[in-house]
Formats: structure tokens, sequence, C-alpha cells
């Protein structure tokens, strides 16, 4: 919004008022545009007739209110048509696939509804009955594990109250953390739950948005029994890759293809059809059970060479169970063994993955793993470190005692360690 | 009273405007992507009616992806990076010299086009100044505005429905400076384009060649509408193509104007429809019944009052303008029409069977549409659009230039609504301290630099110009300071050239740098000013200029020219027995080709006549014997 000199300026003309910007002997005239927060305080801006936007400097302008000017605001895209057929949910947490521009910031801002995405999109509803509902909106950065409860529960009911499947769009930042959370949380799941973001926003006739919603949209009629990301297989618009939600990391921070399969391959992918491979759990019927505990006192701490052992001792003290990013095969450095043994000690547990994320963590190798072997450390096997910590806080909230910590940590509860790697994954 | 207005898109000689990348074009790529573009709401809400168009026809695009000059940017895989500094100056220094004010804050907007030829969906371009104007003989033109945007992808084919693109063009930066509609004739027009091309050339930062620059004209008469003409390369082609949309602007309103006469009115066009498909069972027309066995429908559409205005002279026919719409809008190779008819197989009975079907009288006309039963609809609806159109007059539209001067149709004309803020590029302030610093370094306009080479070279004002409109300015002062002559280099960046290029030879291959050795050894006197012509054609075919300088270079010494001589004149004894001194002028010719420059002309003449004096004396001694 204007703010200082621009807003003395403007004396309280809102923007979207027709006006005249008098400076110099020259006249800008057009529709008064919103001042991103970002910029200076010295220029207004005027979307001009011919559609370009300029800034004008304020200094000696004079500003003229044009009479009679129709306001023009924004129109809402139309509602999506109503379908029959087999029903899918859609629920809306927010993110860049359900994003526009925001006047006010002049950045992409989570703005649409399910129901607008959908109406964006009137084809997709040749697909299914699709019943859009938002659960929250906010950008991925900001979700927390109170949101991956209410997502939880509100996924569980839509599948017990006859959706076929379950499609949430979601931010892409932290849309692996919400997959993993959603795959340990979800009992007794029969059904096709998918997650599903852009990398460019919708907005933009480019957007993978389409898509991606589209492949998401079929699979959640497929033959899947669990939590799924479905997300760009290429940089083509062509095929989504089925990605199992314990595998799964965003790695690249732009192109549509960010999301791959870790230590072990997609579960299949999406064009015109479905193709899924025998890993994958297929559909069943059952109730879902909702089994939203979580010790959310668990902090992911990674090895690094200078870190802090301090840093650790302080995590220590304040947290329930250290999921530790080693390097290599599973190694930290020596001056972190006192702060992870009195952790041990503690009751606290720690569970070690990679940071290397390809691979398995092997102690037995080198004598510094066997250490920490012995002092009591869960190997996180291959375990993708985020998924660790999810995984964890799970953990937490439904074991009894230590061992019944290690045991689950060392079991795969929805596909998170997988026994044997093929080569062709790396 | 015609109306032309421009717009003139020139590609800056800088890397590109959002990115690292170089702006060269190449003709290998390593990668390719298929893309689908959807068109997107404004942020008023609107959907732009020449993006819907594009959209209804689902296409695939296919971009190659060459290494060389394209990165994630222009994939769309990654945001843009900030704007290339070097190309808003070289666009600020147009628009001073275009006599435009700049802004004082550049926004980058996103003009949506979903034609493929950005991997985003839209074009990024900003207005960089205002309000300028340019004088020509026939009077002030203004120059409404000066834009900086990127160059889109270049198109390197189709088919089966899937448009290619090549990525090393998308992201060239391009300054679009558009005219307002002052323009009224079609050599003003000429006149302005050839100026704002000599502005931008005189920057010295534009790049040159072959689709470099190109003109969009834009052209309405009294009464007519405006009309968008896309992509004229060819500066000598546009007052004929002005003159031609001006005939088929007035030919359109005589349409209408007739249509009206004849009592047609345009909430009634186009309304009969009959599937005649049945009627064509047997027909002797290979399209149609190729169409039919395929599976494909034949559709007649009535025209009422249209019988007579279908047909005519090329370029002036409604017919032409109805299968263009249906060639864009549908995707049907085309149509037939009541004025062509009987012909092309389609027999008088099955003509009178469509009259029949569809009840139509002797002053009513039809067409008929065969393919795909979806395609035909559309193109039924384009064609009842289109016709209803022409009751009223001229209709607002885009159309495509072609290499004849002639037009067809494009695409509607786009709206306002296509514009909408590229937020992820932050707005660039224009400060007065930065325009106060490009207005000084202004460079010297054609007109001023070619009195300046009068005045200060002393070359003619003919070879002045030459040099400065179409030979290398700079290249010719540098050759000067060098020490060659300023006629000579003149000479030899123009006419020498142009001679080159006529017989066929590389030109390109004698860049600034060639030219430039060139040069600096004909200054050290390691070759002559006449064996110049010899030495470009020896680099142009290829060769180093140090080998062709040992075997051709060096001036010739006065021996050897007289050794020459002295084999010349014997090797035709008896020719110049015959002709005696008469034989000089011949005998030179030959001597200065054997020579291929390397001396003086005054000097060879001068050895070949007393050469010449001493072997018709010693003739005359023999003789007396
Ligand atoms: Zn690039």
């Amino acid at each position: 919004m204007y703010r200082g000199r621009a807003a003395e300026l403007l004396g309280g003309i809102e923007p979207g008022t027709r006006v005249r910007v008098h400076k110099g002997g020259r006249t800008y005239e057009g529709i008064l545009m919103p001042r991103s927060e970002l910029g200076d305080d010295r220029h207004v801006v005027v979307k001009l007739d011919s559609g370009y936007n300029v800034g004008i400097e304020v200094s000696g302008a004079r500003v003229e209110v044009v009479e009679g000017a129709e306001r023009r605001v924004a129109q809402p895209p139309p509602p999506p048509p109503a379908a029959g057929g087999r029903v899918v949910s859609v629920l809306g947490t927010g993110g860049t696939i359900a994003s526009r521009v925001d006047y006010a910031t002049g950045a992409v801002h989570p703005a649409y509804t399910a129901e607008e995405l959908l109406g964006a999109y009137p084809e997709l509803a040749e697909l299914a009955e699709l019943r859009a509902r938002v659960v929250f909106s906010i950008l991925s950065e900001n979700m927390r594990p109170e949101h991956w409860r209410r997502l939880a529960e509100e996924v569980a009911r839509e599948l017990n109250s006859g959706a076929e499947g379950v499609v949430v769009t979601h931010g892409t930042d932290t849309m692996s953390f919400t997959a993993s959370a959603l795959a340990f949380m979800l009992r007794g799941l029969g059904k096709p739950v998918v997650l599903v973001g852009a990398q460019r926003s919708s907005d933009r006739p480019s957007s993978d948005a389409y898509l991606n919603l589209r492949s998401a949209i079929r699979v959640a009629l497929s033959d899947l029994g669990e939590v799924v990301v479905v997300m760009h297989a290429s940089m083509s618009d062509e095929v989504c890759a089925v990605h199992r939600a314990t595998k799964v990391r965003k790695m690249h921070s732009t192109r549509r293809d960010a999301f791959r399969s870790i230590n072990s391959p997609p579960l299949g992918y999406v064009g015109e059809e479905v193709v899924l491979g025998e890993e994958r759990r297929r559909r069943s019927e059952g109730e879902v059970v909702a089994d939203t505990r979580l010790e959310e006192r668990v902090v992911l701490f990674k090895a690094y060479p200078g870190v802090s052992p301090e840093l650790l001792e302080w995590c220590v003290d304040r947290y329930r169970g250290v999921v530790i990013e080693g390097t290599g095969m599973g190694h930290v450095p020596e001056s972190l063994h006192p702060g992870i043994e009195r952790a041990l000690e503690e009751g606290i547990p720690v569970v070690m993955t990679t940071t290397t994320l390809n691979g398995r963590v092997d102690m037995k190798v080198y004598s510094s793993g066997r250490k920490l072997l012995s002092m009591g450390v869960i190997p996180g096997e291959d375990m993708l470190p985020e998924v660790a910590y999810v995984k964890l806080m799970h953990v937490l909230g439904v074991a009894e005692d230590m061992d019944e910590v290690r045991r689950l940590m060392l079991t795969s509860l929805a596909g998170e360690i997988t026994p044997r790697t093929l080569p062709e994954v790396f | 009273m015609l109306r032309v207005g421009f717009e003139i898109h020139q590609q800056l000689d800088t890397r590109k405007l959002f990115c690292g990348c170089s702006s060269e074009l190449t003709d290998s790529w390593e990668l390719s992507v298929r893309r689908q573009l959807r068109a997107a709401r404004s942020e008023l809400g609107e959907v732009d009616r020449a993006a819907l168009q594009e959209e209804r026809r689902a296409r695939w695009y296919e971009y190659q992806v060459p290494r060389a000059s394209s990165c994630l940017v222009e994939l769309d895989e990654e945001p843009p990076h900030e704007v290339n500094m070097e190309a808003v100056e070289i666009a600020l220094q147009v628009a001073l010299l275009l006599n435009a004010t700049p802004v004082d804050e550049i926004h980058f907007m996103r003009k949506i086009v979903v034609d493929g030829s950005n991997t985003s969906g839209f074009q990024r371009t900003a207005v960089v100044a205002m309000d300028g104007y340019i004088d020509t003989p026939q009077g002030r033109v203004g120059i409404a505005t000066v834009c900086l945007e990127e160059e889109a992808a270049r198109k390197v084919g189709e088919s089966g429905g899937v448009v290619t693109y090549r990525l090393d063009r998308l992201g060239i930066p391009l300054i679009e400076i558009s005219t307002t509609p002052d323009i009224t004739s079609p050599e003003q027009a000429k006149e302005v384009a050839r100026r704002i091309g000599e502005v931008l050339r005189a920057t010295g930062r534009v790049r040159r060649g072959i689709g470099t620059i190109r003109q969009d004209i834009n052209v309405s008469i009294s009464g007519g509408a405006r009309v968008e003409i896309k992509g004229v390369q060819d500066l000598a082609l546009i007052p004929e193509i002005i003159r031609r949309e001006v005939r088929r602007q007035r030919w359109l309103l005589e349409v209408a104007e007739e249509l009206r006469r004849r009592g047609v009115r345009a909430e009634e066009v186009g309304g009969e429809r009959a599937d005649v498909t049945e009627l064509f069972g047997s027909t002797r027309s290979k399209v149609l019944s190729g169409i039919i066995k395929r599976g494909g429908v034949v559709l007649a559409l009535g025209l009422r009052g249209f019988a007579g205005l279908l047909g005519g002279e090329a370029g002036l026919r409604l017919g032409a303008e109805l299968a263009q719409h249906v060639r864009v809008r549908a995707g049907l190779g085309g149509l037939f029409h009541s004025d062509e008819l009987p012909a092309y197989g389609i027999s008088e009975e099955e003509v009178e069977g469509v009259r029949r079907a569809l009840r139509l009288g002797d002053g009513d006309a039809f067409v008929l549409l065969a393919g795909e039963r979806s395609r035909v609809e559309a193109g039924a609806e384009a064609v009842a659009e289109r016709a209803k159109q022409a009751v009223q007059g001229v209709p607002e539209e885009t159309r495509a230039a072609q290499e004849d001067g002639t037009t067809r149709y494009m695409r509607p004309l786009p709206g306002a609504a296509r514009m909408y803020p590229e937020t992820d590029i932050p707005p660039v302030e224009v400060s007065r301290e930065l325009v106060e610093r490009l207005a000084e370094e202004l460079p010297e306009l054609y007109e001023d630099k070619i009195e300046r080479f009068v005045r200060e070279y002393g070359l003619s004002r003919e070879l002045a110009e030459q040099v400065v409109r179409r030979g290398e300015p700079e290249l010719f002062e540098e050759a000067v300071r060098l020490g060659v002559a300023p006629t000579v280099a003149a000479t030899a960046l123009t006419m020498t050239l142009r001679e080159l290029r006529r017989d066929g030879c590389e030109v390109e291959r004698l860049g600034r740098e060639v030219m430039l050795g060139v040069f600096s050894a004909l200054a050290q006197g390691r070759l002559t000013k006449e064996s110049l012509p010899e030495v470009l054609r020896e680099l142009a075919g290829g060769a180093e200029l140090e080998e062709v300088l040992r075997r051709m270079g060096g001036k010739a010494t006065e021996e050897e020219v007289r050794r020459l001589a002295k084999q010349v004149i014997e090797e035709r004894g008896e020719f110049v027995r015959e002709r005696g001194e008469g034989a000089a002028k011949p005998l030179m010719g030959v001597l200065m080709s054997e020579l291929r420059g390397r001396a003086e002309g005054r000097m060879v003449m001068q050895v070949l006549q007393e050469e010449l004096r001493r072997f018709l004396e010693e003739a005359e001694v023999k003789a007396e014997r």
C-alpha cells in the first residue's frame, strides 16, 4: 500500500480508481494500481489504457480523479460445473498451486480457494465428482504439526464418508513432511491420498498446476491404498510421477520435476492413464483412523565440520527425540559424542540418518560408527532425514517405552525403509 | 483519410534480458521438452479473446533447448534474474534520440501470448519512455511509447498439431517503438520506418541481419477499422502493403454497402445450416469423397444475399477471407463457396441439391465445409461470424504479412486485458542522474555523421551517405585512424563489398577483425589499394590474410613490372607490330591482371610504354637489316 510521500500525494484515493497524474507538462491517465510493500514511497503506479503500468515519481506531480469512471474490481472465476460419478475430495491447504498475484505485496500468495481452483479448470469435473473444500490456506513453510493433525482428521473423514480418494493441494516446500505425517498417522488406509502442488503459480499460462491436478485426480481414482505425492516427472507437461509419501523429496528449488523418489523408484506414472508398479499398496476396504498423537519435541540436527557441541547439549535439554543428519554412512564429529551419550542416558532416542540422502547408513564399518551404535544410537537405515524426523514424532507419540521406540523406528511402518536398494535408483 | 501507425521491433546486441545467456542463434540443440499452455485471467478477471482463441486449439509445443543460448530461465523452470541494465540503457538512449520522456519507474508486465512462442505463456514487456516524435519531410510523427521487451522463441516447425520452437531467440532484448497513427501516406510510412531504423543503428548496439528488425503496421481508413499487419521484415514492401490494405478495406466497405442495399441484416446471417453428407455420397469431388470415406461430414451454410460477393479479384475475395478464418479457427484446409461452383468435381446437380436443402434463392450463396464433425462445426461458427462482420464493414483484426505484399487473417486484435504485472521482477527506477548521463553520451545521428564525414574526411556527400547508411561508419573511422586514405577506406567498405556480394562472394567472412587486418596491411604498404578487391575476394573465399599477403602482397618492384611487361609484349609480338604504340591500352589490361593490383597503375603504364617503344624500335632495326 502507499505510504509516505506517495500516500500524501494521493490523499486517500483508492487503488482501482481512474486517475490523471499531471507532471512536467505531461498527463498519465489510467487506473491507480496498488504499491508493493517492498516498493519505495516516492512513486505512484498507474495502469495506462494500453495495459502497461508505469511508475511516476511524486515530486511536482498532481493527481486528479477522473469522475464518472467505472471502478474495476477483480472478478472471481465461475463456480465449477456439477458432475456425477465417483467422488474425489479435494482439500485445499494453500501454496503455489492455489496461488495468485497479490497486488498488495506484488508477490505470489495463496488466495484461490479449492473451489476457485477447480473453477479455473472446469474440464477436471469430467474425471470425477469433485468435492472441494479449504481446510486452511497457508504457505507450506508455515506448516506446523498441528496442521498435519487437522489434515489427517479431515482426510479420514472424507474417506469414511464415501470418497474414492482424497487430493490435497499443498505448497511444495514442505509437502514431503506433510505426506510422511499423513502416511504415519492414517491407520487402516486403503484408499489413495494424493498430495499435489505446483512449481509455477496457477495464474500463469505455463503453470504445471493443471497437469499435476489432473494426474492427482486420476491417481485418487486408481487401485492404490497409500499416501503419495504426484508431480511432474520431467520438464515436459506429459507425465507425472507417483511418489511414495515416505520416499519423496523436493530436490530442486524451481523446476517442475523437483520431486524425486530417493532410494526407491516412483510407484508409478500418470499420463492419459495411471500405471502403477507392484510395489504399491493396493486399494482395500475398511475404516480409516487418524492417529494424531505426535511428540512435537523432536529436533532434526545436522552434523558438519565445526558444528557446536553446545548446540546439541542445548537440544538435549529441551527435546524428547533427536534425529541426526550425519555425514557419509552415519558419522558425527567426536565432539558431539558426549551430547549423544547424555541424550541416550536420559532416555532421549537418537536416530542416525545421512546428509547424502541417497544410500543407507551403516555404522558398523568404522570405529566411530561402532562407538555410536554401542551408545545406543538407532541407525535410520535408508530413511530420509525429514521422514525420520516426522516418524520419530509419531513413534514417540504412540510408543510405551524406549524398546518399543527402537523397534518401531527399525520397522518400516509406511514404506519408509526399503530392505534392498536397486542400483538404478541412483 | 488514411491513418497508419507502426510498431518497430529491434533486437539489441547484448546478452539476454533476464538471464546470463548469450543472444547468439544456434543450429544445434541438445534437449527438448513438450509443453501446453492455458490462458490465464487478467488481474481484473477477464480472459483475452486472442488468448482464448489460441487455447481452444489445445496445442502441444515442443521446445528445442540449445545449451549455448538457453538455461532454466528460458525453459520457464527458474524465475527471471534481474533485468539486464545494459539493455535498459540502450532503450533509454533510443528513447532520448526519439525525443521521448523516460518514465520514472519501469514496471515489467506479462503480456499474455499463448501461441507457444514464450515458454511462460507471456512476454515480459515494459514501457521505458513516452511521448516522443520524429520529423519527416511529410510532417512530424508522434512516438507514443518506447518499450523494452523479451524476444519470443524461434518457430522452427509445425506438424501433427505440435509447434516446434527453439529457445535460442527467446529472451533477447527487444526495443519496441510505437508511433501514433499520424502517418498519412505509404511513402511517409516508409520514411518513418527508415528514420527510426537509422536512430536504432546509430546506437551501434543493435543486432543486424535478417529477422533482427521487424515492423508491425496498423492501417485504418475512414469508415474502416484498425487492422494490424504483423511481421513486415522488408522496408521496401511497406508502401505496397499499405496500398493493398487500403484497397482491401475500401472493398470491404463496398461489400458491406452492397449487402445492406440487398437488405441483408447481420443478425440473420449464417443461420441456415444443413448436413449434406448424404447428398455427396457418390460425388466425383476427390476432396469430399475422401473426407466422407474417412468418416467426416459435409456441412452447408447458407449466406442469404451474398451471391456474387464471394468470388472476385485475388486479394479481394470474401470467399478467401472466410477460408482464412476457417483455417485459423477450425484447423480445416479451406472451404468451397457457391460463386466458384460447380467445379472441383462438384456437379451442377449437387449444387442444386445444396440450394434445395438450404432453401436458397438466386441471390443467395452458400459455403461447404467438410471434415471431422467438431471441426466443421467450429468452421461454420467462424464463417457465420466473419460473414456477419461483412455486413458491418471492416473487422478489427491482426493479419500476417506475406512476402508478396498481401496479408492473411491471423487472429482478432488482442485486447488490453492481456497485461498483468510481472511480480518476479522488481520495478527499475530511472533516476534523473541516469537520464542526464545518457543524454550526454548520446550517439551521433546519421545526418550529423554524414556531414562530419564530408567535412572532416573530405568524402563526397554520396560516398559519406553510403558509408553511414549502408556501410560501417565505425570501421571506416578506425581504418582512417590506422592511416588508410579516407576515400580508399570508404570505397572498400561500400562499392567493393557490394561488388563482391553481387559476385556471390561470402562477404559475411569479412568481419570487423578481418577488415581491420586488411586496412592495417594497406596502411603499412604491405598491399596496394589496387589489389584490395582481389585480396578481399580471396579472404571471402576462406583464405588467411597472411597467406594471401605472401602470395600476392607486397608491391611489385619496377624491375618485376618491367620483366612482366617485356614478357607480355613478346608473347604478343605480331599484335604489337600491327598496332604500334596503340597496343599500350589493351596490353595495360593484360598486365594489370597479371599483377593483380600489386603496382600503381600510373607506374605500370609508364613502364609499359617505355618497353613498348623499345620493342618497336628494335623491331624496326631488325626490319631494316
Ligand atoms: Zn538463459
